[in-house]
Parts: C-alpha cells; structure tokens; sequence
C-alpha cells in the first residue's frame, strides 16, 4: 500500500468575471509514496505544488482524478488522525499564542488533556520554542510561524506529514534545524511529502522526487536512478604529472587544465576509462588527487525537464 | 460534533480577546445616564422609557454584534488562510460552519443576559424611591418578568441575523455581506406590508415579487414585541413558541444554505 496515491489528479480554475474560462493548475498527476520515504515534490514557482498539497487536503476538490492518503480516499475525515500538514506561509489566529494554538488543535484531534499538555510541550520544545511559547503569534517573526507551523503539524504524531515549502522564511540555523527534524521522521519511518523549489533541501534529503512544471509531471522517481542516467564524464585531479605523459593522455580527455604548477585537472568523458588513466599517470610518477563522476546535479536536472515541459504543448 | 464545539468554544474566546464585551460598557452607561437624566419625569414614566430604551439598545447593539462579528466569522479565516491549517484537522466543513455560528450565538446569550441584568437593575433603583401605591398605578411593575419575553425574542431575532450574516459570510466579501446582512434585516422589517403590495400597486409582476419576497425573506417584525411588553399587552406563549420555531426554521435553512456552498468551496 502507498502512503500517497494519487490517479489521473487533474484541477481546472475558472479564471475571468464576465467570460470565464478554465485553467488547468494540475495535469493528471500521477505518483506514488512508498511508506517510509521523504518525497520531494519539486518545481518552480506556479507549477501546481501547493495546488496538488491542496487537493490532498481537500482544500480545493480535483476536477478529475482521485487520490488516498494511508489506502482511504482523501475526503475521509478519519485519515486526518493520521497526517500533518503545514502550509505555505502560515497563518494562525494572531489573539492566541503558542501553546493556545496547539491546545485549540489538541481538542480538535480529541486529546484529553494530560496528553494535549505532553504532546505541546513536546512538539514546541522539537522547533525550539522557548517562553515565546507564552506571547500572542502577532508578536512571532515569519521564521517563528514557520516553526509553530510545523510544531502544529507535528501535534498529532502523524504518520504521513505535507510540509508546503517548510524552509520558508527560516533562517540558515532554521533550515539546518529543519533539515534534521525530517531526517529524525525518516528514521522513525514516517512519509514526508514536502513541496519545495529550493534543490539543495531535496539533494540533502529526499529518497525520491518529482519535478512538476506548469502543472504536469516532468520527471519522477529515486533521486539516484534520475541522475544516474545523467552521469555526463569524470574529473581525474593529478599532481606531479610530468610532461611527456600529459601529451599522451591528451588526445583522449575533453580537456586538461594546470590548477597550480604540476597539478592538473583532467576532464573525461563518460567512456574515459578513467581507472586505465589512473594507472597509466601513477605508473609515470604522477599522485592522485581526487577522481569524481561528473553527474548531472539535481538543479540541472530540474532546468532540462522544466525546459522540455515548456518546450511543450501546454493543454 | 467535538470538532463544531471547539470551533464554538474558539470563537467565543476569540470575541472576548477582540473586546467584543466592551459594547457592554457602552451599554450600562447609556441606561445609567439615560435613568438619571429622565429621573425628573413623572414617575412611571422613567421607567417606561428605561424599559424602552434598554430593549431597544439590547436589539441594537446585539444586531451591531451579530452582523460585524457573523460577517467575518468565516470570510476572516479564509481570508487569512487560517482555514487552511484547521481544515487539515479532522473537521468537517459543516462542523466548523456549525460551530462558528454556535460560538456567536454563544457570545450573543451572555451579551444578552449581561444587558437583561443591568436592564432589571436600573429598573430596580428607579422603582425604588416610588411609593408602593403608586407603583399599583403603573401599567406594568417595574421588574416585570415579561421584559424577558421580549428579551427571548430579541435574542431569537439576533440568532436569525447571525445565520443571514453566515451565510453570506460563506462566499462574500465582508464589505458585501455587511451590505446585504443590513438589507436583508431592513427589509425583513417592513415584510408585513410586501404581504399586502396590492393594495398600493397595480402592477402584476411588482406584486409577484413583493409576494415572493414575503415568502423568502425573514419578517423580522415578529420578533419585535417590546412596545406590547412595557405598555402591559399580553404577549402569548403560543405566540412565543410559534416565533421560536419560525426562527428554527429559518437558521436551519440558512445554515443549510451555508454549509452547501462552504462544502463546494475552493480555497485558491
């Protein structure tokens, strides 16, 4: 069973008073969570993330197309139980504080009240609220909000938590605390749905992703398998690389370039063999240096298929 | 219905941190201003016209409650997008409509209640220097337990004024609930007389849709027994009880009405 299933999910928004006409915000999106994953759902600005995030949570119902969260139809209230959400750019009641706010969301989940107390002051302290915890939220800063936002997504102890944008308006110390939140989810094995266009959160964290553009899938799957076909040469670094063997490895690298003094970058493409020229300079008196796979990076990736998608016939 | 009375319970609060109460202040110094300077009156009149004046400002200020307050308990969340986070719960839309208009209501009974107290304690001091026999001399007494029918009934009518201004709430902007919540109650005052438009106009399709108004729009004139009430006439239980299912009747359809379209709404 995946924990997020979605089918053919497709929502059109009329758009125009007098005349209006459809606009398609999502385009049969079709994907699937394994239990356990961190799934980053990529894609720039206005491409259909937090549509899709809103559909799964029924804050907007899909034209076509149906999905599950946990095997139930997401118009099952029951499943609320059992998820987390924090929105894009949170807002809460600005008269409540902190813990005002948790305790309001405690009794919507029906906590009693010992275990409302434990679980806010459990989920305040895991985002580093302090007393702050005690002042109203029109005092807290847009970084604050963010934390509360997760803290209240967290309240319940779900199993499947949609973070829409989570490093939002955080700070570096922010973003790193947030970073390793949802690796300590992972390894309690809860599904992370997170929606994001900033690549290097995905790189840091994510076991699978999927890039959407102008509301369609671009690409989805492993991380590694999606840059693995993109694997574009190798960067041999050498140093103490004597002249005559520089000229003979010439003609086979795409390019050799001095770093500093004797020591040399050298560029190779995908069939290099990059282990026989290895040999070949350290049997010469040459040291190794570094040796990497030149891979495609997960924001050239995200580029090529956002630029096929626009290439396209948007429908 | 966990869910609908925590959203009553918040909103409630919430009335109390934006100062909702504060009205009550206003209110108590009206009546006490108004007792002192009509104190010089012939006795029994002063409290004829306290009578008057406290019903009249216990249905103004309710209504200035139930229409600013009703018109942004829903169009403020969504605005906000404080629905967001909250709808992610499990709740169900028309919990969290139900709920909302429970909480006003519940905010209107303890304004009322609080106005009724104060209303029967300035009646309470102005009666007190008055000799006994010419109090017999009065239409009513002083405290007359009757008031409360007419507060009852103002309460019913503010209950039936929070579901207009909810309903609207649910797809209008504030400004244009506002506008419509007002018209509906002004009109809904003079419903009685859209009964008898034929009288006035010859017109057959003037005289369609004055009657069609008669049948759609709240006669908030029922609700209205405060003139009988301080002038001693009889207001009956069956009068009472028929005007109490009529409201029913209305916030069911209009909550009805509200819960439908939030339930189909997008939140783009």
């Amino acid at each position: 069973m995946s924990a997020i299933r979605t089918r053919a999910l497709s929502k059109d928004y009329h758009v125009g008073f007098w005349r209006p006409r459809p606009y398609r915000a999502l385009d049969n999106l079709s994907i699937d969570v394994a239990p356990g994953d961190v799934f980053g759902f990529l894609g720039p600005n206005g491409a259909g993330k937090t549509t899709t995030l809103k559909l799964l949570m029924q804050l907007v119902f899909p034209t076509s197309g149906d999905a599950e969260i946990l095997g139930r139809p997401i118009g099952d209230v029951g499943v609320r139980r059992r998820i987390g959400y924090l929105p894009e750019n949170p807002y809460f009641y600005d008269h409540l504080t902190a813990e005002e706010l948790l305790d309001y969301y405690g009794r919507l989940f029906g906590m009693s009240a010992a275990h409302r107390r434990a679980r806010i002051s459990a989920t305040l302290e895991r985002v580093g609220i302090g007393p702050e915890r005690r002042l109203a939220l029109r005092k807290f800063s847009k970084g604050m909000l963010q934390r509360v936002g997760i803290a209240q997504a967290l309240l319940n102890d779900p199993e499947v938590l949609f973070l829409d944008e989570p490093m939002s308006g955080l700070d570096p110390l922010g973003r790193r605390d947030v970073r390793a939140l949802m690796l300590e989810l992972r390894d309690q094995g809860r599904t992370i749905f997170f929606s994001s266009h900033i690549l290097s959160d995905a790189e840091a964290l994510c076991s699978q992703v999927a890039i959407i553009a102008k509301g369609q899938l671009a690409a989805a799957g492993r991380l590694a398998d999606l840059q693995h076909f993109a694997v574009l040469g190798w960067e041999l670094v050498m140093s103490g690389v004597p002249a005559a063997a520089l000229d003979r490895i010439r003609a086979r690298a795409r390019r050799v370039q001095s770093i500093a003094g004797d020591r040399y970058v050298i560029d190779l493409p995908p069939d290099g063999k990059p282990e026989e020229m290895l040999r070949e300079l350290t049997a010469a008196g040459a040291t190794l240096v570094s040796l990497n796979p030149l891979r495609e990076t997960l924001e050239e990736l995200f580029v090529r298929r956002v630029a096929e998608v626009g290439n396209g016939a948007r429908p | 219905m966990n869910a609908a009375r925590c959203v009553a319970v918040a909103v409630f609060r919430e009335s109390v941190r934006d100062k909702v109460f504060y009205n009550l202040v206003l209110f108590a110094v009206l009546l006490v201003g108004a007792s002192v300077l009509i104190g010089q009156l012939t006795a029994g009149q002063d409290v004829k016209i306290i009578k008057d004046l406290g019903l009249a400002a216990t249905s103004l200020f309710g209504l200035f409650i139930a229409i600013f307050v009703g018109i942004s308990l829903v169009s403020k969340e969504v605005d906000r997008r404080s629905v967001y986070p909250l709808l992610a719960k499990p709740v169900r839309r028309t919990e969290f409509i139900v709920g909302k208009y429970c909480g006003l209501l519940l905010t209107l009974l303890a304004n009322v209640i609080v106005m009724a107290i104060a209303l029967y304690a300035v009646l309470f001091f102005l009666a007190r220097g008055v000799p006994p026999q010419l109090q017999r001399a009065w239409d009513t007494p002083a405290l007359d337990p009757a008031l409360l029918k007419a507060i009852a009934l103002i309460y019913l009518n503010l209950a039936v004024v929070t579901a207009v201004a909810l309903f609207f709430s649910t797809y209008s902007s504030p400004i244009l609930s506002a506008i419509f919540t007002l018209g509906i109650y002004v009109v809904g005052q003079f419903n009685a007389d859209l009964k008898h438009f034929d009288r006035i106009v010859d017109s057959p399709a003037a005289i369609a849709v004055a009657k069609a108004c008669y049948y759609v729009l709240p006669d908030f004139a029922k609700f209205d027994v405060k003139l009988a009430v301080v002038h001693g006439l009889p207001v009956s239980g069956t009068y009472m009880a028929a005007t109490a299912a009529y409201a029913a009747l209305y916030v069911a359809a209009l909550l009805c009405g509200a819960v439908v379209i939030f339930s189909r709404r997008d939140f783009k």
